[in-house]
């Protein structure tokens, strides 16, 4: 147990400080802030390529694909594979755009970077003839706001950001972000809420019924108001060890992403507030800049098996967007399926929440509000 | 503790060269003999400080960059930025945290390495690992260990409810206390290592004389253990202080991340706004404050070197 738990947890914090990082920062530079996406022409791809002739590097977080994933690609689409790892999305970008070529062919990044990154041109439109499990994936996964129609991404996993808390603590079960941002007396000192920007104003901005990509200065001074005030009622800030402070009993609430809910602990639940929530999306894109394009394609598409990309739920407990892969897992796992609230989440579900999309320049407001809120005393 | 031989008095570096006047045959030599002994040092210093420096100077004038980095923009921006009451009271509060923090550290530490100096010498080498052995533990299991013992669930709770003293658990940890004495946990050796040094140093026949010259040991303290050891405490301030205003881990967990340092606000720039060219800046305010420090510690360290010349 501890074993998968470990597993679970590592990735899914490096996931979530890069989403975090993302978010925060995709600061637009004046080219993007106009709106113009350059997106780039496809190539030309063979599909009859030898792809023993092809070397294929990718770039993704520790711990978040299967270890013997280089020998299986070597043995079933007969190239090698080596495999780069960054922490977080910020150090994905710092890699990806220092070089002309970085010699990452394909990269795992969050949705509002593969964003970013297509709109600077570095991206390779897909190829979806040469990707026929395409097919595996719910219809949802081509609704993502990010990129609607897998134009030049295709999601990994997928979830949403949620309250996780202890039933034997709390005396009614939260429904509403407000059961968050003012708790009931009864909590105080055991609350959480994360600081990462965008996941800081989120329940603010959803209690208002705003957009949670809103660059409104009027809703964000609005919910500057909320957060001060819950932070003087007493908040405390964790983006990392909530779900050991749940366990542990030390905190009864907690805003939390749905893959960090301990909910193998039978007294933690989770639960999305009915005022709405996000819905992020860790994606593999295939740089522009690759050699080995038809390689890339054909690794994208083995992914996408239903035993391969299966193994991520049943490894890190996220959800992928993978019908067939779920379908397997929910075969195999019924056990750990049943016990898991997050995990049941269907696809439709998830597409009520709303993405978080990269904000150009506005992404600083954010940053701002998670600024003033921090040294708020 | 090195600055004190850096700042060399006028004329020193003359001196030697007459006093080797019979070498000059072997001065090519010599001077590759320097080159090699020193090349490694000076080049680990371009390396790792002077470029370095020089990146983040550099950055400070230019705007931030989409993906990070910067574009070469010149603005002033990023300074004026600096005096924003929002950047400048985390700066202005980290100060003060940390001042705190190296009051208490001195006033704990003083007595601390004044006793340890004391000890017959087998004690003295046990009392010095002790306060060395921390640092074998790696420095952020030894503060998630404050949590455990400070949580409500934890350790002194649970004693403290244990023995009746206490009905409900106290909110021991996520507040400025806990901050500060996280800060004062992780680098009171630091203060206390050099001030063992100074101490140790003295010429206990110093104070003995004091005490037949009629001085109590109150004033024998003031009056010329103090004043002697004076380098030693400036230095173990420096010390202390400066890890403490870096710091964004103790903040982030003794501190609940209620409040924000500005080791917090730098790193935040780099890993969460992708704004280096602020982030740089906050760094090289921060490295004005250290450095004026350092001139004052150096200064103080030769007006005292100074007295002690006079004596002899």
């Amino acid at each position: 147990m501890s074993r998968t738990r470990y597993t679970r947890h590592l990735p899914a914090a490096v996931v979530a400080a890069g989403l975090a990082l993302a978010l925060a920062a995709c600061g637009g530079s004046s080219t993007s802030a106009d709106g113009t996406a350059p997106s780039a022409a496809a190539d030309q791809l063979n599909p009859n390529a030898d792809l023993s002739k092809q070397s294929l590097t990718m770039s993704i977080w520790p711990d978040y694909s299967p270890k013997d994933l280089p020998q299986q690609v070597q043995q079933k689409l007969g190239f090698p594979l080596k495999v780069a790892l960054h922490d977080t999305n910020e150090m994905a970008m710092a890699k990806l755009t220092a070089n002309a070529d970085s010699g990452v062919d394909v990269a795992f990044v969050s949705g509002q970077y593969a964003q970013a990154l297509n709109e600077q041109g570095l991206l390779e439109p897909l190829h979806p003839e040469l990707i026929p499990n395409l097919a595996n994936l719910y219809p949802e996964a081509a609704q993502l706001s990010f990129d609607k129609g897998n134009k030049f991404s295709v999601p990994y996993t997928w979830g949403t950001t949620g309250i996780c808390y202890r039933s034997d603590l709390v005396k009614t079960p939260p429904t509403s972000w407000n059961d968050l941002l003012t708790p009931a007396p009864e909590l105080k000192g055991k609350v959480t809420m994360m600081t990462t920007e965008r996941w800081l104003a989120l329940p603010a901005l959803k209690v208002m019924g705003a957009s949670i990509n809103t660059t409104d200065d009027k809703q964000l001074g609005q919910a500057k108001e909320m957060l001060v005030k819950a932070k003087d009622a007493g908040m405390l800030y964790d983006d990392t060890t909530f779900g050991a402070k749940l366990d542990k009993g030390e905190a009864a609430l907690v805003e939390a992403w749905d893959g960090w809910c301990p909910t193998t602990n039978p007294k933690i639940k989770f639960v999305v507030p009915k005022e709405g929530s996000d819905l992020w999306s860790d994606t593999m894109v295939i740089m522009k800049t690759s050699k080995n394009k038809e390689a890339a394609h054909a690794f994208i598409n083995y992914i996408l098996d239903p035993a391969v990309h299966s193994w991520v739920a049943e490894n890190i407990l996220y959800k992928v967007p993978n019908k067939a892969a779920m379908d397997l897992f929910a075969k195999n796992n019924k056990a750990m399926l049943d016990s898991n609230a997050p995990l049941q989440m269907t696809p439709a579900e998830l597409l009520k929440g709303e993405s978080i999309v990269d904000l150009g320049e506005a992404s600083t407001k954010y940053t701002r509000l998670a600024t003033e809120i921090s040294a708020n005393q | 503790m090195t600055t004190e031989h850096d700042i060399a008095p006028p004329g020193a570096a003359a001196r030697p060269t007459t006093g080797r006047a019979p070498r000059r045959p072997r001065a090519l030599g010599g001077a590759a003999a320097r080159l090699a002994f020193l090349g490694p040092g000076i080049g680990y210093l371009i390396v790792l400080l002077i470029v370095p420096l020089a990146l983040i100077v550099g950055y400070t004038v230019f705007r931030r960059g989409r993906f990070g980095g910067v574009v070469y923009e010149a603005t002033t921006e990023n300074f004026t930025r600096l005096f924003d009451p929002l950047y400048f009271d985390i700066v202005v509060s980290s100060v003060r945290t940390a001042t705190l923090t190296t009051l208490i550290a001195l006033l704990i530490g003083y007595p601390t390495a004044y006793v340890i100096a004391g000890l017959p010498r087998k004690w003295k080498t046990i009392a010095l690992v002790a306060i060395v052995l921390p640092f074998w533990t790696n420095f952020l299991i030894r503060v998630y260990a404050w949590v455990i013992l400070l949580s409500g669930p934890g350790l002194v709770n649970e004693t403290l409810t244990g023995a009746g003293l206490i009905d409900e658990p106290l909110q021991l940890l996520y507040n400025q206390g806990t901050i500060v004495t996280g800060l004062l946990y992780s680098y009171l050796p630091l203060m206390v290592l050099p001030l063992y040094a100074a101490i140790e140093r003295l010429d206990p026949q110093l104070r003995e004389a004091s005490a037949n010259l009629g001085a109590r040991p109150v004033r024998t303290f003031w009056s010329v253990t103090l004043p002697l050891t004076l380098p030693g405490v400036l230095t173990g301030c420096v010390f202390v202080f400066v890890p403490c205003l870096g710091n964004f881990v103790i903040p982030e967990i003794l501190g609940g991340g209620r409040s924000i340092m500005v080791g917090n606000l730098i790193r935040d720039q780099f890993l969460k706004a992708r704004d280096w060219p602020f982030g740089s800046t906050l760094a090289l305010a921060v490295i004005a404050v250290l450095v004026l420090l350092l001139f004052v510690q150096a200064w103080a360290a030769r007006i005292n070197g100074g007295a002690e010349d006079r004596r002899a």
